[in-house]
C-alpha cells in the first residue's frame, strides 16, 4: 500500500526546513502544501487545532505536528535508510539534548537580533555567538554533529543557515569571523542535496525578514 | 557488571521527581543525590556544564541532562514496564503532549500563580485554556498512558501536585475539581499511586516554600 505523504509548510519556516531534509534524506515522496499564514487554510487548522501552525506532516490521513516530533517519527517509521538518530541510547540521548539546546535558544536570539535594536539587539547578538561557539565546541573535529554523516542534529540546526545572512545583516555582524567551523560545517551540509534542495536562498530569506520588519514598523 | 546510578536532583523540584518516577516503575536501583539550588555542587557543573540545572542522570558514569531527555533514555535502556507506546504514531502524540505541557502549560499555570494583579486575569485565562486543553486530551482515560502511568502522567506531575500547593499559597484556584473534574480526578488518581506519592516532597514543606517566596517578593 502506498504511503501518502503531505507536509504543511511555509517557505522560510527553519523548523518546516528540518522536516524538508528529513523526508529527502530518506527519499520520500511526498505532496508539499505552502501554507499563507495570513490566512490558514482549513486543512491545517483541523491537523493542528492546538497550536494552528506550521510545519504539520500527515501520513495517511493522521497529523504528527512539532518539527523534532516530526523528524523523529520519520526516523522511526522509515527505518531502513538513512538513520538520523544513532542506536546507542547514549549517543541518543546526547543528540536529544543538543537538539533541544538548538530549539531552545537558536530561533529566539535569532529573532531578538532581527526584530529588536539598540542593546536589546546587541546583548541578543552576543549571546547569540555565545550559543554558536557552545555548538562549534561540541562538533570539534567531526565532519557532521552525526559524525560521519548527517544526523538528527545537523538536520536540526542546518536550517537556521539560510537566515544567518539576515541576522548578519541586521545585527552588524559577521558569523564565520566568530564562528569559523560552523559556517565550514553548514557548506558541508550544503553540498548534501537532502539539505540544499530543502533550504531557500538566503538572499530571498533577507527580503522576507525586511518586508516583516516594515509590517511590523521596525527601523 | 553492576550498574551505577546515581541522580543528582532536589526534592522540591517537579522535574526531578519525574526521573525518579521513572526510575522505580521500572525497577532501577540508583542513589539520590540531593543539590542544594543556591550553592550547586561542583560535580552537577562538572556534569551539566552547559545548563547547571538538575537534574542530571548519571549512568555507569555517563551524564544526561534534561528531564524529557532523561525519560526517553530510561525508557530505551530499560525495557519493563514501558512508559512510551510501542506504535510509532502513538508515540509522536504522547511526545506531542509532554511537549505542551512542558513548553505551554505548566509555564502558563506557574506564571498565572505568580501574576501581578494586573496581569492576573489575562494569566489565570491562558492557564485554563491549557487546562482545558489537557483535559480534553484525558478524556474516559484514567491515565494519559491509558490504563497505566506513561511519559504524559511523569511530565504532568507538576500539575497533579505541585499546583495544588502552589495555587493554596498564593491564593489562586486554578485547578479545582468544578472548574476541571476529569483533570483533577486524575491528578487525585496519579498522587494515589504508591511509586509516586513516595518520593513527593511533604505538602506543607511546599507550601511554606512558596509562601516564603510570595513574601520576599512583595
Amino acid at each position: 500500500m502506498a504511503d501518502e505523504v503531505i507536509l504543511l509548510d511555509f517557505w522560510p519556516s527553519p523548523f518546516g526546513m528540518r522536516v524538508r531534509i528529513a523526508l529527502a534524506e530518506k527519499g520520500i515522496k511526498y505532496e508539499y502544501k505552502e501554507e499563507d499564514l495570513r490566512n490558514k487554510s482549513p486543512l491545517l487548522l483541523q491537523m493542528n487545532p492546538i497550536h494552528k501552525k506550521i510545519p504539520v506532516l500527515v501520513h495517511n490521513g493522521k497529523p504528527i505536528c512539532e518539527s523534532l516530533i516530526q523528524v523523529q517519527y520519520i526516523d522511526e517509521v522509515w527505518k531502513g535508510k538513512a538513520s538520523l538518530l544513532p542506536s546507542d541510547p547514549c549517543a541518543r540521548a546526547q543528540s536529544r539534548f543538543w537538539a533541544d539546546y538548538v530549539d531552545k535558544k537558536i530561533y529566539d536570539l535569532g529573532r531578538k537580533i532581527w526584530m529588536c535594536k539598540g542593546e536589546e539587539q546587541e546583548a541578543s547578538t552576543k549571546e547569540f555567538i555565545e550559543c554558536l561557539k557552545v555548538l562549534e565546541a561540541e562538533l570539534g573535529d567531526r565532519h557532521y554533529f552525526g559524525g560521519s554523516n548527517l544526523g538528527y542534529v545537523d538536520v536540526v540546526f542546518v536550517p537556521f543557515y539560510t537566515w544567518f545572512h539576515a541576522y548578519e545583516q541586521c545585527g552588524n555582524f559577521s558569523i564565520e569571523a566568530e564562528c569559523p567551523k560552523i559556517i565550514a560545517w553548514a557548506k558541508r551540509c550544503m553540498q548534501k542535496e537532502s539539505v540544499s534542495k530543502s533550504l531557500p536562498d538566503h538572499e530571498k530569506v533577507y527580503g522576507f525578514v525586511l518586508e516583516l520588519k516594515k509590517k511590523f514598523g521596525i527601523e | 557488571m553492576a550498574e551505577e546510578v546515581k541522580l543528582f536532583g532536589a526534592r522540591r523540584s517537579p522535574f526531578s521527581h519525574r526521573i525518579e518516577i521513572a526510575l522505580k516503575l521500572k525497577g532501577v536501583s540508583y542513589e539520590f543525590i540531593e543539590e542544594d539550588l543556591q550553592n550547586k555542587s561542583p560535580l552537577l557543573l562538572k556534569y551539566n556544564p552547559v545548563h547547571k540545572k538538575i537534574p542530571v542522570l548519571l549512568h555507569n558514569g555517563k551524564p544526561i541532562a534534561e528531564s524529557i531527555v532523561i525519560l526517553e533514555y530510561i525508557e530505551e535502556t530499560w525495557k519493563t514496564n514501558p512508559i512510551l507506546p510501542a506504535d510509532p504514531y502513538e508515540r509522536a502524540i504522547a511526545r506531542f503532549w509532554a511537549k505542551f505541557l512542558d513548553d505551554k502549560c505548566i509555564p502558563a499555570a506557574w506564571n498565572a500563580c505568580w501574576a501581578k494583579e494586573k496581569e492576573r486575569e489575562k494569566t489565570m485565562e491562558e492557564a485554563s485554556e491549557c487546562l482545558k486543553t489537557l483535559e480534553g486530551e484525558l478524556k474516559d482515560k484514567k491515565f494519559f498512558g491509558g490504563d497505566k502511568v506513561g511519559m504524559v502522567d511523569i511530565v504532568a506531575n507538576f500539575i497533579a501536585f505541585w499546583l495544588s500547593a502552589l495555587q493554596e499559597a498564593v491564593g489562586a484556584d486554578l485547578l479545582t475539581p468544578e472548574k476541571f473534574p476529569v483533570l483533577f480526578k486524575w491528578s487525585e488518581e496519579l498522587v494515589g499511586c504508591p511509586i509516586i506519592k513516595e518520593n513527593l516532597p511533604p505538602r506543607d514543606q511546599l507550601m511554606a516554600f512558596f509562601r516564603a517566596r510570595l513574601e520576599s517578593s512583595k
